[in-house]
């Protein structure tokens, strides 16, 4: 190799040569280092519980707040991935890890992701005195708990799955465990974790507009973000700053769909045994940059690099430890484990049934158990609202095929967008025509999960296979028979997977839309959801610990009875194989 | 019968001495799937395994490759105790196993990645294998692309390029159409005879007779439930071996004709077969493929009686196919097997000159007779003051005796010959056997 004065000489493969495409590539990146850094600043900044922070509603202030917001959700993403891969990891490889975490993870699932902000606040607050950090912590944390829960069981699912002859070739290859785990196991995780990932960044906008404004004992702190300026505007009834709030959301949400979400769809197809070739030729063009720009290539070759290391390093470790002996298992150890795990729920179950009596009567506790069954009459009947609706639209939207290719970004993206943006616009029309709240205020339940259905009925109708289309036409199947006996059986595992997600998404909703409000004026609806609201806006920890229990216990009772049956016979007489 | 002494075989590079291995079923009950292996592969030679479903011999391959551990016995390979995966020891699996997001090159790589060689020499070695195995200009193909035959190389490549002493095929073949198989095999074949591949050792399991015939210096023979090495094979043919010399046809038939009958009574007619259990893994043969086998066999050029291995080639079934079939005619007694032929009995020629009631009747008969899970189905059945029971009653029996995908195998055999025989009725919804309708 020729030498020349100037750098000491590193190797420089020639793929790593920057080219053209690194002119978009680099100003990109450098951005986001940069945006980090400042919002890193911003978020640790002094700040005393009794403050008030002020959110401007000057226009102008708003690209600064939708960073801000921006900054949080990726937070919570980058927080919400480590969490999934470590926690399904063990969850896979643990037998007794397997027994704690997977139910827990159940039940982490149904809990009400704004149920956890009034619940961890304090806590989060006390962690890092004087500072800001506390705060967008619990923010953050409230963003990861509507994000964590199914990429981890995404995860753990397919780590669960990885087909036998590869992991045997893996071992055959002598991949050490960390080898396998980074080339076997991640990649073959990735497309359905990518996907869960990506419709839980979409949920995910809902409640970081929800959560920017903390309520802690009585009082509310904003933190800048577009939540807050939707909440300040809500509170000076000022329609046109909502405007405003709902245009910048809108480009958010656009630049999230074509910066991130395309271009991570796209590459996770690479990871697909089974994709086919035409799939494959749909390439974003935000991912064509980034495999364009050697830049990329760059910071993938340093991450390879990094990987190794810690690979060499585990293994110096391991050669270090004598090699462990395959653990037999032990029936008695396992017995006594299982043992003391149901001791430990048992204490923990009596102690919450104490904290909760200790302020809060009988009758009370059976008011609660009523307000959920009102929530979830609302639930339902929204849900089969939605499915008269949206069932034939998707059915139609489907069996069109370039239609269905047109539309089904754009739900993607109207899932994404935060529906209770629209929820004062509600309200005025309430007001305006003087209707009732508790009939009207429920369209806002699932005015954002509405799109799941729709979604899944177009899959599901694209799916059909044409033959069988083609046969019913032959057997002059028409109208209602048709209905019956092909596209209602063909669609209804799809259809069974948006009415779920749209169900989950209505509960969680509920704390926020049985009670909305508009300047001085506070709309109410009766239900669990504005049990919840009241009792979190009072800071009254006893009970809201007894709201969102009550709420969990009917989340997973409606999974255990009516959804997980339906799943079941779904997947049993209705698949399409 | 087998016991030639093997003066040309050299020092011995692996080795099991009374391997056993039981799988745990759900209830705890022990399974077991190899009793008592010994076995010696020579420097030079290549064996193949031969045996029904349930013989263990894909099982016996994983733990020779250190991949299952045995309960009891040793592997010894060169000396070493074999527990887990060593180096010298490759494997080529039946589904190919790479890794889709992995290029071909990529694939080829990743074995002397884990060994710690380094970027230029990996590369190297890589590229070298892929062309020795005749996928140049593929390096960068991703495995989706490629066909299977095309994919199975890449799959050699991969075992190939660590230069393995000893070679592991688990029915490599056997994904693969009729001619690109041959392709293969004849390609591996040729870089083994012109020594260009370091390799000194292979173990093929297969379920292709003439395939093991045409490559092995030895074929052992596995006997099922449990698995046991029931006979072995020296094959001294020289290669390339014609499948038409008589050397070849007369192995062959062999083969035959030990797969098809039971251990101890090779080949002598009309032995009664020793009563089978509830827990018998029955033969996994439709109703419809079984009538199709007896007319063909009733009519020109067979008239009744039909050599195995001529009937396979013509029927174009593989053994994986025709023994279920061969297997279901001897239980149900509507034909036997000696010596490599298939012979029609009386009550299979009449079924084949029989409409289509009357075959389903003596179908039934035969089922009822023949079949004792059939026979305790109808039984428990008639007893039942509702006459139903729920499928999965018996499928906790069933798995008394097998593993748990095999006793629902099973369970879904005699499912399906009972109602073509119309002695009980099932209900898929709610999973109950009854006798209704009747």
């Amino acid at each position: 190799m020729e030498q020349r004065w100037g750098l000491p000489l590193i190797a420089w493969p020639s793929r790593l040569r920057p080219n053209l495409w690194d002119l978009v590539a680099l100003p990109m990146v450098l951005g986001a280092i940069a945006l980090i850094a400042w919002g890193g600043m911003a978020m640790s900044a002094r700040y005393h519980v009794g403050e008030a922070l002020s959110i401007s509603l000057d226009p102008w202030r708003l690209p600064e707040y939708a960073l801000r917001t921006v900054l949080r959700m990726v937070c919570a993403l980058v927080a919400s991935l480590v969490f999934s891969l470590v926690y399904a990891a063990i969850a896979a490889k643990s037998r007794q890890g397997e027994k704690i975490l997977i139910p827990v993870l159940d039940i982490l699932q149904s809990v009400p992701i704004l149920g956890f902000l009034s619940i961890t606040v304090t806590g989060f607050i006390a962690l890092f005195p004087g500072r800001l950090l506390g705060v967008e912590c619990a923010a953050i944390f409230a963003i990861f708990t509507s994000q964590a829960w199914n990429m981890t069981f995404s995860v753990y699912q397919s780590l669960r799955t990885v087909p036998a002859e590869l992991i045997e070739a893996a071992r055959m290859y002598h991949l050490s465990p960390w080898k396998r785990f980074w080339r076997l196991e991640v990649p073959h995780a990735i497309p359905s974790l990518v996907w869960n990932m990506m419709m839980s960044v979409s949920g995910g906008w809902f409640f970081v507009v929800a959560s920017e404004a903390i309520t802690v004992a009585g009082q509310t702190i904003m933190l800048p973000g577009i939540g807050s300026y939707i909440a300040t505007a809500i509170n000076q009834s000022n329609l046109a700053a909502i405007g405003y709030a709902v245009l910048i959301m809108f480009v958010v949400i656009l630049l999230y769909d074509q910066l991130l979400f395309r271009p991570l769809l796209a590459w996770s197809r690479k990871f697909r045994a089974d994709a086919s070739a035409d799939e494959d030729n749909i390439r974003p063009w935000f991912f064509v940059v980034l495999q364009r720009a050697r830049l990329f290539d760059l910071v993938q070759a340093g991450v390879l690099e990094l990987n190794r290391m810690i690979d060499a390093a585990l293994a110096a470790l391991a050669r270090r430890r004598r090699s462990l002996v395959e653990r037999r298992p032990r029936p008695e150890l396992d017995r006594l484990f299982d043992i003391a795990l149901l001791g430990l729920a048992a204490a923990a179950a009596v102690w919450i049934i104490a904290f909760i009596r200790e302020t809060v009567d009988l009758a009370e506790i059976g008011w609660v158990f009523l307000l959920g069954l009102a929530t979830a009459a609302r639930v339902l009947i929204l849900i089969a609202v939605a499915s008269l609706i949206w069932v034939p639209i998707g059915v139609a939207i489907g069996l069109r095929p370039h239609v269905a290719d047109r539309v089904q970004p754009v739900v993607q993206f109207l899932a994404a967008f935060p529906a209770n943006l629209f929820f004062p616009a509600a309200v005025v029309l309430i007001l305006r025509f003087a209707l009732n709240p508790e009939i009207w205020l429920s369209p806002l339940m699932i005015l954002g999960t509405q799109w799941y259905i729709l979604f899944n009925v177009i899959v599901g109708t694209t799916a059909l296979p044409l033959e069988l289309q083609r046969a019913a036409q032959n057997l002059g199947v028409r109208r209602s028979l048709w209905w019956r006996r092909v596209i209602l059986p063909a669609i209804f595992p799809a259809y069974v997977t948006g009415a779920v997600t749209a169900a989950g998404g209505s509960w969680n909703a509920s704390i926020v839309s049985e009670v909305v409000q508009w300047g001085d004026t506070t709309l109410t609806a009766t239900g669990i959801g504005a049990y919840i609201a009241r009792t979190t806006a009072e800071g009254d920890s006893a009970r809201i610990a007894l709201g969102i229990a009550v709420l969990c216990l009917y989340v997973l009772a409606f999974n255990r009875l009516l959804w997980r049956r339906l799943y079941d016979l779904a997947a049993e007489r209705l698949r399409l194989d | 019968m087998f016991s030639h002494p093997e003066p040309l075989m050299n020092d011995p590079l692996l080795r099991t001495e009374a391997v056993s291995k039981t799988y745990r079923t759900p209830d705890h009950h022990g399974r077991l799937v190899l009793d008592h292996i010994d076995f010696t592969l020579r420097d030079g030679e290549i064996v193949a395994i031969l045996g029904k479903s349930g013989s263990g011999k894909s099982t016996f391959l994983r733990v020779l490759a250190g991949l299952v551990p045995p309960n009891e016995g040793l592997v010894e390979y060169r000396g070493i105790n074999v527990t887990q995966p060593v180096r010298g020891i490759a494997m080529v699996f039946q589904s190919y196993a790479l890794f889709p997001w992995l290029t071909v090159l990529g694939n080829v790589e990743l074995g002397l990645e884990a060994l710690g060689i380094s970027g230029a020499e990996r590369r190297r070695r890589a590229v070298s294998a892929i062309d020795l195995i005749g996928l140049d200009g593929f390096e960068n193909a991703y495995p989706k692309e490629l066909s299977g035959g095309m994919r199975q190389r890449v799959g050699f490549a991969r075992a190939l390029v660590v230069d393995p002493d000893i070679l592991l095929l688990d029915e490599p073949f056997s994904s693969l159409d009729v001619l690109t198989a041959e392709t293969l095999r004849g390609d591996l074949l040729d870089l083994w005879d012109d020594r260009r591949i370091p390799t000194k050792g292979m173990v093929i399991v297969s379920h292709n007779i003439e395939e093991a015939v045409e490559i092995a210096d030895r074929i052992l023979i596995f006997s099922s439930d449990p698995g046991r090495i029931r006979a072995q094979i020296p094959i001294s043919l020289p290669r390339p071996r014609s499948s038409e010399s008589a050397g070849f046809r007369q192995i062959v038939d062999q083969v035959y004709t030990l797969l098809t009958t039971e251990p101890g009574r090779d080949g002598r007619r009309g032995a009664k077969a020793e009563p089978i259990g509830i827990g018998f893994r029955l033969p996994d043969a439709s109703v419809q493929q079984l009538s199709g086998l007896i007319e063909n066999l009733t009519e020109a050029p067979y008239h009744g009686r039909a050599d195995l291995p001529h009937l396979a080639d013509e029927e174009n079934l593989v053994m994986d196919e025709l023994f279920p079939l061969i297997e279901t005619l001897q239980l149900f007694g509507f034909a036997h097997v000696s010596s490599g032929d298939i012979e029609l009995t009386a009550l299979g020629r009449a079924y084949a000159e029989a409409d289509m009631l009357a075959r389903k009747q003596i179908f039934a008969e035969a089922l009822l007779k023949h079949v004792p899970l059939a026979a305790h189905i109808r039984r428990v059945l008639d007893e039942r003051p509702g006459h139903r029971a729920p499928a999965a009653r018996f499928l906790r029996e069933l798995e008394d005796h097998l593993s748990e995908e095999e006793a629902e195998r099973v369970l879904d055999t005699v499912i399906n010959w009972g109602r073509h025989a119309e002695i009980f009725a099932y209900d898929y919804d709610s999973e109950v056997l009854s006798l209704e309708n009747f």
